[in-house]
């Protein structure tokens, strides 16, 4: 392999790691105050559609990733009042979220532009184009560092910069705020924040609205960057690779943008080389789509450290007498 | 408001003259059909350790739970400092200077100790300088109350003694003027809980209220300057704690005449039981914690295994019971049991080894099955439970639960109730009548009476005595030395894993023992 092709795919790894990143934080803060999200999947889904199909009917790409958080929030809204009003079992309501944005897309999309599900192909303005970062261009032809800023660097869409800029952000919120410091106690002990007077719902909505919202721009950015218009399941499974890369940065932000890359570049590659030939026999494609959830299999079985969720994930909270 | 007539002796115990921390008038609150807390009144006066007594169940939680703004009263006032206070929320209960250490610790495990102090009163969006500023407090804090805790140590490396500091620490960071601790010494060893009496006496001598809730006399007559009684949702009096003693707060909780000491004959050793030689245990980190157990024990006689929790005592009933694994030597009437992967509790149970486990909420029931289904458990292999070769006969055990609730006085009897429906003493005669009703030659009881009302305790200790004179053998495994010492014909004391000794109760003393807990020997 040579030097560009390494380029090559590692520029579409991140590409490709960007959706899995905003939905792997989004998922983070979820069930960093203990509300287990398996309905990623279905708002990412529900945000591509929407977004798709609002910046095809308006023109802009911003207004589609308007749309399309607003379509991913009210998904979040139903799953917060599920799971935190009804203390409803949150993974029920994460399937039907899934169920429901796979049902609800696919109809409005036929209903609304009788494409058989899928919105118009978006141009221009309707979807993301490159960035070129200063001096892109001038630094091009210098050798090695030349091709990793200008082709790996340089070149991306916004969303891609703003996914990368959230890892950071979602460390100083968790771990530098009064915000972050209870939204942590709320994942682990519910009861120690009612008592010290802060409302537990209060801060399990807050953190299910920003993971409606990281989700939504992970569905944005999977109809407007990656693809040009929105297509049926066009998720592809990626909100459980998502679940799954959390589970594998044990719930941290730097160690989520550590394996949502991993993830990202094992599907680079096997989008580069389908059927990898290791002179014995042929690796098939198959194999690197599988391998996400093997190494997540891995480390749930303790071989790799021990990955430890929020104590108190999952349950809803009733006060106790 | 009116005086409603009470049972037992109503006085005003508080002398008016002194200013009052907390004046309580006419608190009432129904949940549904069932009256927590009925009319009651109450006055604590400032700079004093007020102490609240009752059985479980008689209303103490609920009552402070009021206060503490987790429930509203359906009638009544609350007057702090002489003003009329409504409490609608913990937080109003905070900004009122109320703070509450919980039975059950509020704290986040994973979070350092000021994380945990500082939550929920952080001053500030940012943690930088909020950080700073609780550390000084605390550094104030433990000049000022003899409260050292490291505040950079994560909560859940602490002992259960540090972890309750914390929670005081958290109360008086948001400056609290009136502490409520609910029953602070179940989960402490003695010279824990006698560090914290020293602590809660600095706290008063600094002007703080304290009002200590408990279902312990001796912790009453121990620290407290005056005590009410609670009885069925009542006050049933309140009276200077100098000038009561503990059997007329035990008549005035239990609203009859109880004994507190245990009243048996001497032993009558027989035969050899249990003969333990060598014994030992890892966990699950492979940590030895029974380094070398070696025990007798005879027919006719109760062993009492004293000590602080955690050195091991736990283990020795688990692997006696077939629950852990071990080495060593165990003879049950002169006949060797494998402490190897075969054992397991049934085969114990067939040899005539009963247990009444310590913690019996996980280990002793399953809580949301019934009343009948529990008592099943472990013996459902029973030919008289059976119905043909795989049906359960539930009518056969259905009556059995009947009669048993009966003979061990379970309330209410009915056995299609749930576990959990039952106050802890009479879950734990549920666990009691189980294992006892088998006549097994030997029983495993660890903790009988922890979280059981005084009504009950009587009724285990006598049970246990009485199971005692019938010729079998105990092994009784408890933190409380009051109880080692008045059930037990001999006393080991347990130590790291190891038994620092064997004592006469009649011819030792609490400090005798309270030294080899502590693992110094003679």
């Amino acid at each position: 392999m040579d030097f560009a092709t390494l380029i090559q795919i590692l520029d579409s790894t991140v590409r490709l790691a960007t959706p899995l990143l905003f939905a792997c934080l989004a998922g983070l803060f979820s069930e960093r105050a203990g509300i287990f999200d398996i309905g990623l999947e279905g708002k990412m889904l529900a945000a591509a559609f929407l977004s798709a199909a609002a910046a095809a009917v308006t023109g802009s790409v911003w207004l589609g990733v308007g749309a399309g958080i607003f379509a991913s929030l009210m998904l979040s809204g139903i799953h917060g009042l599920a799971s935190i009003t009804f203390r409803g079992n949150q993974l029920i309501s994460g399937v039907a979220i899934n169920f429901l944005a796979s049902g609800l897309t696919v109809l409005l999309g036929q209903t609304w532009f009788g494409l058989g599900g899928r919105t118009p192909p978006l141009t221009g303005d309707a979807r993301f184009g490159p960035i070129t970062l200063p001096f892109a261009d001038a630094l091009a032809p210098v050798p090695f560092i030349g091709p990793i800023y200008a082709e790996l660097i340089s070149g991306h869409s916004a969303l891609v910069y703003l996914a990368i800029a959230c890892v950071p952000a979602s460390a100083w919120i968790l771990y530098r705020t009064r915000f972050g410091l209870r939204l942590r106690a709320v994942g682990e002990n519910p009861a120690a924040v009612d008592t010290a007077g802060v409302s537990v719902n209060g801060i399990r909505f807050a953190a299910v609205a920003i993971c409606g919202v990281l989700c939504g721009l992970a569905g944005a950015y999977l109809a407007l960057g990656l693809a040009a218009g929105f297509g049926k399941e066009m998720t592809a499974g990626r909100g459980y690779i998502a679940l799954a890369a959390l589970i594998f940065a044990k719930w941290r932000p730097w160690y989520a943008l550590g394996a949502t890359m991993l993830f990202g570049f094992l599907e680079a590659v096997g989008n580069r080389f389908p059927n990898i030939d290791l002179g014995l026999f042929v690796l098939p494609s198959q194999f690197m789509q599988a391998l996400p959830y093997v190494l997540t299999v891995v480390i749930l079985a303790g071989f790799i450290g021990k990955a430890v969720p929020p104590r108190a994930g999952g349950q809803p909270y009733v006060k106790e007498r | 408001m009116t005086d409603t007539g009470h049972t037992g002796r109503q006085e005003t115990a508080a002398p008016t003259d002194l200013p009052l921390a907390i004046e309580l008038r006419g608190i009432s609150k129904s949940f549904g059909s069932v009256q927590a807390n009925k009319d009651i009144s109450i006055k604590v006066a400032k700079g004093s350790i007020h102490g609240i007594i009752g059985e479980n169940g008689a209303g103490k939680s609920t009552l402070m739970s009021i206060l503490y703004g987790f429930y509203k009263a359906d009638a009544g006032e609350i007057y702090i400092a002489g003003r009329l206070t409504p409490i609608p929320d913990s937080q109003s209960a905070i900004r009122a200077g109320i703070g509450m250490v919980f039975q059950h610790f509020k704290l986040v495990q994973n979070f350092t100790v000021l994380e945990n102090v500082i939550l929920g009163a952080e001053g500030g969006a940012m943690l930088r300088k909020a950080m700073a500023k609780a550390r000084e407090t605390l550094a104030a804090l433990a000049r000022d109350y003899e409260l050292d805790v490291d505040p950079d140590a994560v909560v859940e490396d602490l002992s259960v003694g540090h972890q309750q500091r914390v929670e005081i620490l958290k109360a008086l960071y948001r400056q609290a003027d009136i502490l409520i601790l609910d029953e602070p010494t179940g989960v402490l060893t003695p010279a824990e809980a006698d560090q914290l009496f020293r602590i809660l006496n600095g706290l008063r001598d600094q002007g703080k209220t304290v009002i200590l809730i408990t279902h312990k006399l001796r912790e009453i007559m121990e620290i407290t300057d005056t005590v009410s009684v609670m009885r069925r949702g009542q006050m049933t009096a309140t009276v200077k704690t100098r000038d009561t003693s503990p059997e007329e707060l035990a008549e005035l909780m239990v609203g009859r005449k109880v004994l507190l000491a245990v009243e048996k004959q001497a032993a009558a050793p027989g035969a050899m039981v249990l003969e333990v030689e060598n014994l030992r245990v890892r966990d699950e980190a492979g940590v030895e914690r029974l380094k070398g157990i070696s025990l007798t024990i005879r027919a006719g006689e109760i062993l009492g295994i004293a000590g602080v929790a955690g050195n091991g005592q736990s283990e020795l009933l688990e692997a006696l019971a077939g629950i852990a694994r071990g080495t060593g030597t165990v003879r049950l009437n002169g006949v060797e049991i494998a402490l190897t992967a075969s054992a397991d509790g049934q085969s114990r149970r067939a040899r005539g080894i009963a247990h009444v486990p310590e913690d019996r909420q996980h280990l002793g029931l399953i809580m949301d099955f019934t009343a009948w289904e529990n008592v099943a458990f472990g013996y459902h292999h029973a030919p008289e439970y059976q119905h043909g070769l795989i049906l359960m006969n539930n009518d056969a055990i259905r009556a059995d639960t009947v009669s048993k609730m009966e003979r061990y006085d379970v309330r209410p009897p009915i056995p299609t109730l749930a576990a959990k429906s039952f106050s802890g003493g009479n879950q734990q005669k549920i666990v009691v009548a189980r294992e006892m009703d088998r006549n097994p030659d030997l029983l495993l009881v660890g903790q009988p009476t922890r979280g059981v009302d005084i009504g009950a305790i009587e009724f285990i200790h006598k049970q246990i005595v009485a199971l005692r004179d019938t010729g079998k053998a105990v092994l009784l495994v408890s933190v409380e030395l009051d109880e080692i010492m008045s059930l037990s014909d001999r006393i080991a004391v347990m130590f790291d894993g190891q038994i620092m000794g064997e004592r006469d109760p009649a011819t030792t003393n609490e400090r005798e023992l309270g030294l080899l807990m502590a693992g110094v020997a003679e």
